[in-house]
């Protein structure tokens, strides 16, 4: 008789302890040392892409048990290529079943946000907490009044080159022009040391290279408001054409069928002198100094530095890459999926993500600029630590909406550079991204 | 003496059947119900119109009503008729992935065929190793297309082409040939891969063709006098004609829809030069997420292939009647 009262008060006591622990969040979770009451086998699933970084990958899933614990559910993380993302999502939504949490790339919640939960809580609050978001958030995540991603990172991109290279045709640091670099890198590809770009299908090096061509020149995809097409201007033009010249010039024309890896691979295998990318060329050469050596059989990284993109005549400018992660409207877990986002992103947690990193991404709020880091990383990677405050995204000089992303999805800007320089005239290219962006901002 | 029949009255088994039995009502309504014609025919066929109508009536009418509205990831959208397929028409990358879809479908079905017919005639002669030979034949039809075109993308690598180190080292070429990244070498490459899978597909089927021509007819024609060209067109050829159109019919079908090979090796690019119809209609269906879009896309090859199909199953009819 005694015992099976403190059996029933045992079991009062647990009850209590955990239906607490789900109603107070990770907090009363921690606080009440015991998983929250998710049904047993319960299970998160997340979808992020396949790093640059292979330790940033190899941390995460570190931390994926850790999380399980914390979380009192079972948190499964699936690496996919970046370039798969697109479709997954879209199969993902349409048949209402797959991953509870998405990365989004770019400004994709505008593009999905009909089936994105709304995170507002949770970004309000960790903006809040850290300093604010950069400026490119709101155009990337925020949608109709609501944060329907929260934002995690952005992938910082600068001109990886050989210093010692460069060094060769007098050039005394990185050009600061596109004028300059192009004087430069007409004589490097004379001695078979050729800028390296791609002109490709591909997500992430392409249009982070042709969205800032035009602008430097000053041609913009639509009008401020967004409703009138105006890339059919003498800057477009002008850029179009620098890019012909540049292109033939200067550049490997084997570009045109890279994706995102051809690069890396390229300027480690030391083809090319230099190359529009994140600091992921600089960061596995270190890493893999045994490897990766230049001709003289020395580590390679040790002649490797970085430069933001050269001015044009309208200025410079950047595009990043906004990384952030939605939850699914579908997802049968939506409570245990902002648990889950507000997990990876107490303290403790993101910074050992955020040093695999090492500036190849920063943090989505401006706090973590000045993290003790960033005093410690290689000169070449400091440049990285503030490149988040001076992106633009697409669609400008309009807003971010999912035309602009529309236009991104069809490769529309960077094919109008590829056309060129595969024989198009710069008008005839121009007048052809102008008829396409027509049809998706007017049509 | 007659002899009492089984069954019959007075016997015991007779008096069986007058006893009441009630189970035996039941599999003598089923076995009436079987042997109505019409029933069994129903029941017989259920599971096929159900599998038929689960995986490709309801995907088809599916994908002619997403081609009608303006659905998009996510949204369910309202009727707007023809209208995607006018947008798809005055689109210039549309216009650009229809063309290239022809001219795909066009040159690798007559570059299979060519080969197919020589493989084919070659591996109906007697050597040593014919069975190593023909069963080798089939490896790149049975090897997975992303796998095979995954290899294909790396010997036609824009910096890393194992095919321009040797053309370079052989003396053949003094600058890297530009396989994927120039608009008509990356379609050319794209024929080529299509070509080599598809090949050995037709070499097998007309094998079979040509074995079942009677040699007879070939050693009568020799005895006239014909070599072996007039041979071929005057016995083998005639012959092999009905295999052969059933055969360019499967081909022309599966290559004018092909997406996996093109969407490994050039994604569509350069510029849209080797875009199909099936890759432009899941960029725009898929990746962007217009579905209704890219259905209108896909649909285009709908009345392509119909009249493709009806014309040469005709040719096949007339030919049978001859």
């Amino acid at each position: 008789m005694d015992a099976k009262e403190l059996n029933r008060r045992q079991f009062i006591k647990v009850t209590t302890a955990t239906a607490a622990a789900a109603a107070t969040g990770i907090e009363g979770i921690i606080a009440a040392r015991r998983a929250p009451a998710y049904a047993q086998g319960t299970k998160l699933h997340m979808v992020r892409w396949v790093d640059f970084i292979p330790e940033s990958d190899v941390e995460l899933k570190r931390q994926m048990p850790e999380a399980s614990k914390a979380l009192g559910a079972e948190v499964v993380l699936e690496t996919i290529n970046a370039n798969d993302l697109q479709p997954r999502i879209t199969a993902a939504i349409q048949s209402g079943s797959g991953a509870d949490i998405f990365i989004m790339l770019w400004n994709w919640a505008q593009l999905y946000g009909s089936s994105l939960v709304d995170v507002s809580d949770l970004a309000t609050a960790l903006a809040r907490s850290e300093g604010g978001f950069y400026d490119v958030w709101p155009a990337s995540a925020y949608v109709s009044g609501k944060w329907l991603a929260l934002p995690h990172s952005i992938i910082g991109n600068a001109v990886a080159y050989r210093r010692s290279w460069l060094r060769e045709v007098s050039a005394n640091g990185y050009p600061k022009t596109w004028d300059e670099a192009r004087r430069v890198f007409a004589q490097l590809k004379q001695k078979g040391k050729p800028y390296g770009q791609t002109l490709g299908h591909t997500f992430g090096d392409a249009p982070t290279f042709s969205y800032p061509m035009l602008w430097c020149f000053g041609g913009a995809e639509t009008n401020p408001s967004g409703a009138k097409v105006a890339i059919n201007s003498k800057g477009a033009v002008e850029s179009v054409k620098f890019m012909q010249a540049f292109w033939k010039e200067c550049c490997d024309e084997g570009g045109l069928a890279w994706d995102d890896t051809n690069n890396n691979r390229a300027f480690h295998a030391g083809e090319i002198s230099a190359t529009l990318n994140g600091a992921s060329i600089y960061i596995v050469a270190k890493r893999q100094r045994d490897k990766i050596k230049d001709e003289k059989g020395e580590p390679m990284w040790q002649d490797i530095d970085h430069a933001p993109l050269p001015s044009g005549p309208a200025g410079r400018f950047h595009l990043y890459l906004p990384m952030s992660h939605a939850i699914m409207k579908y997802s049968k877990n939506p409570k245990l999926a902002k648990e889950l986002l507000r997990w990876l992103h107490k303290k403790e947690n993101y910074e050992k993500w955020f040093l695999t990193q090492e500036g190849y991404s920063v943090g989505a709020t401006k706090s973590w600029e000045n993290h003790p880091m960033w005093g410690k990383v290689d000169e070449p990677l400091r440049m990285f630590r503030t490149a988040a405050r001076t992106t633009r995204i697409f669609g400008h000089a309009g807003p971010a909406t999912a035309k602009a992303t529309e236009v991104f999805s069809k490769y529309i800007i960077t094919d109008m550079y590829a056309k060129a320089v595969q024989g198009l005239s710069a008008e005839d290219a121009v007048k052809w991204a102008a008829a396409e962006l027509k049809q998706i901002y007017e049509g | 003496m007659k002899k009492p029949i089984a069954g019959g009255a007075g016997s015991v088994a007779g008096l069986e059947v007058a006893l009441p039995h009630p189970r035996a009502t039941q599999p003598q309504r089923l076995t009436r119900f079987l042997e109505n014609e019409r029933a069994l025919a129903a029941i017989l066929l259920a599971p096929t119109v159900l599998i038929l109508g689960t995986f490709i009536a309801y995907p088809f009418i599916m994908g002619v009503w997403l081609s009608l509205s303006s659905t998009s990831v996510g949204n369910v959208g309202e009727f707007v008729g023809f209208k995607n397929f006018a947008k798809a028409w005055n689109d210039s990358i549309f216009r650009t992935a229809f063309g290239n879809t022809f001219y795909y479908t066009f040159w690798a079905t007559i570059f299979k065929l060519t080969l197919g017919m020589w493989l084919a005639l070659l591996l109906n002669r007697h050597f040593r190793g014919k069975r190593i030979v023909r069963a080798s034949m089939l490896l790149p039809f049975i090897v997975p297309t992303v796998l095979s075109t995954f290899a294909w993308r790396w010997m036609f690598d824009p910096t890393f082409s194992v095919l321009n180190w040797l053309l370079y080292k052989g003396g053949l070429i003094t600058t890297k040939l530009p396989f994927l990244s120039d608009g008509v070498y990356g379609m050319w490459c794209a024929i080529t891969v299509n070509t080599w899978r598809g090949m050995p597909f037709f070499a097998i089927t007309l094998l079979a063709g040509l074995q079942t021509i009677n040699p007879d007819l070939h050693e009568a024609a020799s005895l006239d006098g014909a070599n072996g060209w007039k041979r071929f067109w005057h016995v083998t050829w005639p012959l092999l004609k009905p295999v052969t159109v059933v055969v360019v019919v499967f081909s022309v079908i599966q290559t004018f829809s092909d997406f996996q090979l093109i969407y490994v090796l050039t994604g569509g690019g350069p510029a849209n030069s080797t875009h199909l119809l099936a890759t432009y209609a899941y960029q725009v269906g898929v990746a962007t997420g217009l579905l209704g879009e890219g259905a209108a896309i896909s649909l285009f090859m709908l009345p392509v292939l119909f009249v493709v199909v009806w014309l040469q199953l005709r040719y096949l009819r007339r030919m049978e009647g001859a």
